[in-house]
């Protein structure tokens, strides 16, 4: 029994990163039908630049602050100079350019750091929080909380506010949306901030546990990635539940299974949903009208 | 007729260059992997191999000729190193060869090198690179098997037999996984759990609470590299187990009891060189001379502590020099023989004897025994 709250936790912390991972995918699908593929480098970026304010001497609230400014104007600049440019581009096109400007920024990262791994503090300490035999990390709680968190306001900035009605209608139909009078141009910049800040969140929090290098982003925006396929791309719901899914599926494979199926058993389980529901688990069907 | 043209001066340029070249300086190449995915192997080998070159040269040479350095990056990749190794032997036309960071790497310049005659010194652990020996190719790193003998050694002393096994599925973790399989029999271990966790994994409390739950486990051992052993550190302090936690040599660093923490990390005991407890060696032991005068020039120049990789170039480049010197010429065949005719040589990593029957050079004793305590080392044995 305790085994088994044992796996619960240990898939809980690692979904919540996968989940946080997958959220951040979120904003600029919705916005571009982009899937931005440099979400795993904002992720590494706000580990990175938090560990070097923090070394640096400043405190670390004002260090993970500063990295999730960093990284939003980093995702600003992505869309203004690389985006922008190539507006009218089919989206494999800016897809790609998405894959270009990851390994752009993993190897600027790579010479502006250096190669090493880092980690800071936790937040609230290393003592493990005792349940039922079972253990938890104070830090996987703040993971897991800042997953909620994200998913709760993403749900309120899409469903309850204007702006965030825009950013839909902007995917929805560029053309229409400019003729109500939406500037298309604000809502793709906006949402590449906002993704690179949750991104770097992201980063900030998952660091004590996952630890950080400049080429953590690449395995994170791959589980991020599938854990938003699995939800359902472009739905917060879809995000944070497919990453715990995933964490969960990992978790329990590589208690009950063995360790060496884990990564193969979960991979499968998400041909399976996609085999049977193309959109996710909560996406929603999209009609291409001709 | 241009090509005529451009073959007759080719030609008449070498002819002019290479009698210059010949008296004034000693041709050295290298390729390591400074970028790319074993850059925590190549960058620190590649800043020694630079450093120990300046000084050589700054010190009047070896019997008073520089040495030409021409150091390639292969960035990890096997195909890459095939290149860059021609390159050196065909266009650099070095008389000796050292690098090949990964094992992938080394036996694509392996090949090369054993072809063309030219001295080789690998920086890579498997044991494949001196088994069968090869004339030309030597290595500085032990190998895996030694660090799982080193660790079942001290395990049995303990009078521990039954071992839970954690291991990374990167190729670090998976070779020595596969030897400490293979050697465990012969030396009275028992492997009872045999777990894995993926290099980038967050969490391995599901394989650690598999391995607990095993009846008999009497200790852990975690083959692996990177972030894998810090998280699998972690977790084992977080599910508070009550036995001892072994680690390979491929964590020993000081970055390690940074990442996993120095409270996790207390009682953890792995294999590792003299270079890693620099501070602690006795003046009167062999190593003390050697280690902390490399450690000192590299903290100057680099501002970080040399890793235990970065000591293996250390004794490559050092080997390489000592040969050279002793073969009198900058002869390929000369240095090999002279490789060859190495005795109780004082390295970083542990006091090589080459044979005819032996390019490694190395025993269990170049690995001490350590253990983790108050943030800090303590040599066991």
């Amino acid at each position: 029994m305790d085994a088994l709250l044992q796996f619960i936790f240990s898939g809980m912390t690692v979904g919540a990163v996968y989940a946080l991972v997958a959220l951040g995918f979120t904003i600029i699908y919705n916005a571009s039908d982009v899937v931005n593929f440099a979400q795993g480098e904002f992720v590494m970026l706000g580990g990175m630049i938090t560990v070097f304010a923090h070394q640096a001497g400043l405190p670390l609230p004002l260090a993970a602050v500063l990295a999730i400014l960093a990284t939003a104007a980093l995702g600003v600049a992505l869309n203004k100079l690389a985006i922008e440019p190539a507006r009218g581009a089919p989206v494999v096109s800016l897809i790609i350019i998405t894959i270009g400007a990851s390994i752009l920024i993993r190897g600027a990262t790579q010479l502006i750091f250096d190669k090493q791994l880092h980690r800071f503090p936790s937040f609230s300490g290393d003592d493990p929080i005792r349940v039922m035999g079972a253990t938890i990390l104070p830090q996987s709680l703040w993971v897991i909380g800042g997953a909620v968190a994200v998913f709760v306001a993403l749900w309120l900035f899409f469903t309850r506010t204007l702006t965030g009605k825009a950013v839909l209608a902007t995917a929805n139909n560029r053309v229409a949306a400019q003729l109500v009078g939406i500037n298309t141009g604000w809502v793709m910049t906006l949402s590449f901030g906002l993704s690179a800040a949750i991104g770097a969140l992201a980063g900030v929090l998952v660091t004590p546990i996952t630890l950080v290098s400049y080429d953590v982003g690449v395995a994170l925006a791959l589980k991020g990635f599938a854990a938003a396929m699995l939800g359902g791309m472009g739905n917060p719901k879809g995000a944070l539940l497919g990453g715990l899914l995933l964490g969960l599926l990992e978790a329990l494979t590589a208690g009950y299974l063995s360790s060496q199926y884990k990564d193969a058993v979960a991979f499968i389980v998400i041909l399976g949903v996609l085999f049977v529901m193309p959109q996710g688990i909560f996406g929603h069907k999209s009609t291409e009208r001709v | 007729m241009k090509l005529a043209i451009r073959t007759t001066l080719g030609i008449l340029a070498a002819g002019v260059a290479l009698p210059i070249a010949a008296q004034a300086e000693i041709r050295l190449g290298a390729s390591v992997s400074a970028t790319g995915p074993a850059a925590f192997l190549g960058d620190p080998e590649a800043k020694t191999i630079e450093m120990m070159v300046e000084e050589i040269n700054a010190a009047g040479g070896i019997n008073g000729e520089e040495i030409a350095l021409t150091l390639y990056d292969d960035g990890g990749d096997p195909n890459k190193a095939r290149t860059f190794a021609t390159r050196l032997v065909e266009d650099d036309e070095v008389v000796a060869i050292i690098g090949g960071s990964t094992t992938g790497t080394t036996m694509s310049i392996l090949d090369v090198a054993e072809d063309e005659g030219i001295p080789f010194i690998s920086l890579a652990g498997a044991i494949s690179i001196v088994d069968p020996v090869r004339d030309y190719v030597f290595k500085t790193p032990h190998t895996d098997r030694m660090a799982c003998e080193k660790i079942f050694a001290d395990m049995i002393a303990q009078g521990i037999t039954k071992v839970g096994m954690i291991s990374g599925t990167d190729g670090f973790g998976a070779s020595m996984q596969a030897q400490c399989s293979d050697v465990a029999g012969a030396q009275g271990i028992e492997i009872v759990a045999d777990e894995t966790y993926g290099p980038q994994d967050a969490d391995m409390t599901p394989q650690l609470t598999r391995i607990r739950n095993t009846e008999g486990v009497q200790a852990v051992l975690n083959p692996g590299f990177g972030q894998g052993p810090a998280i699998v550190t972690r977790n084992f302090a977080q599910l508070g187990f009550d036995i001892p936690l072994y680690q390979s040599h491929g964590v020993a660093s000081d970055a390690f009891i940074e990442l996993a923490g120095a409270d996790a990390a207390e009682g953890v005991r792995l294999p590792g060189t003299a270079l890693l407890i620099g501070d602690l060696l006795a003046e009167d032991d062999p190593q003390y001379k050697v280690v902390t005068e490399y450690a000192a020039a590299y903290r100057a120049k680099y501002d970080q502590a040399p890793s235990t990789f970065a000591g293996y170039a250390h004794d490559a480049v050092a080997l390489m020099v000592d040969a050279i010197t002793r073969a009198g010429e900058a002869d390929p065949d000369a240095i090999r023989d002279a490789l060859e005719e190495t005795q109780g040589f004082v390295g970083t990593t542990g006091t090589y004897s080459f044979s005819p029957k032996d390019h490694l050079g190395l025993d269990l004793t170049a690995f001490r025994m350590l253990q983790i305590t108050d943030g800090g080392w303590k040599q066991l044995d």
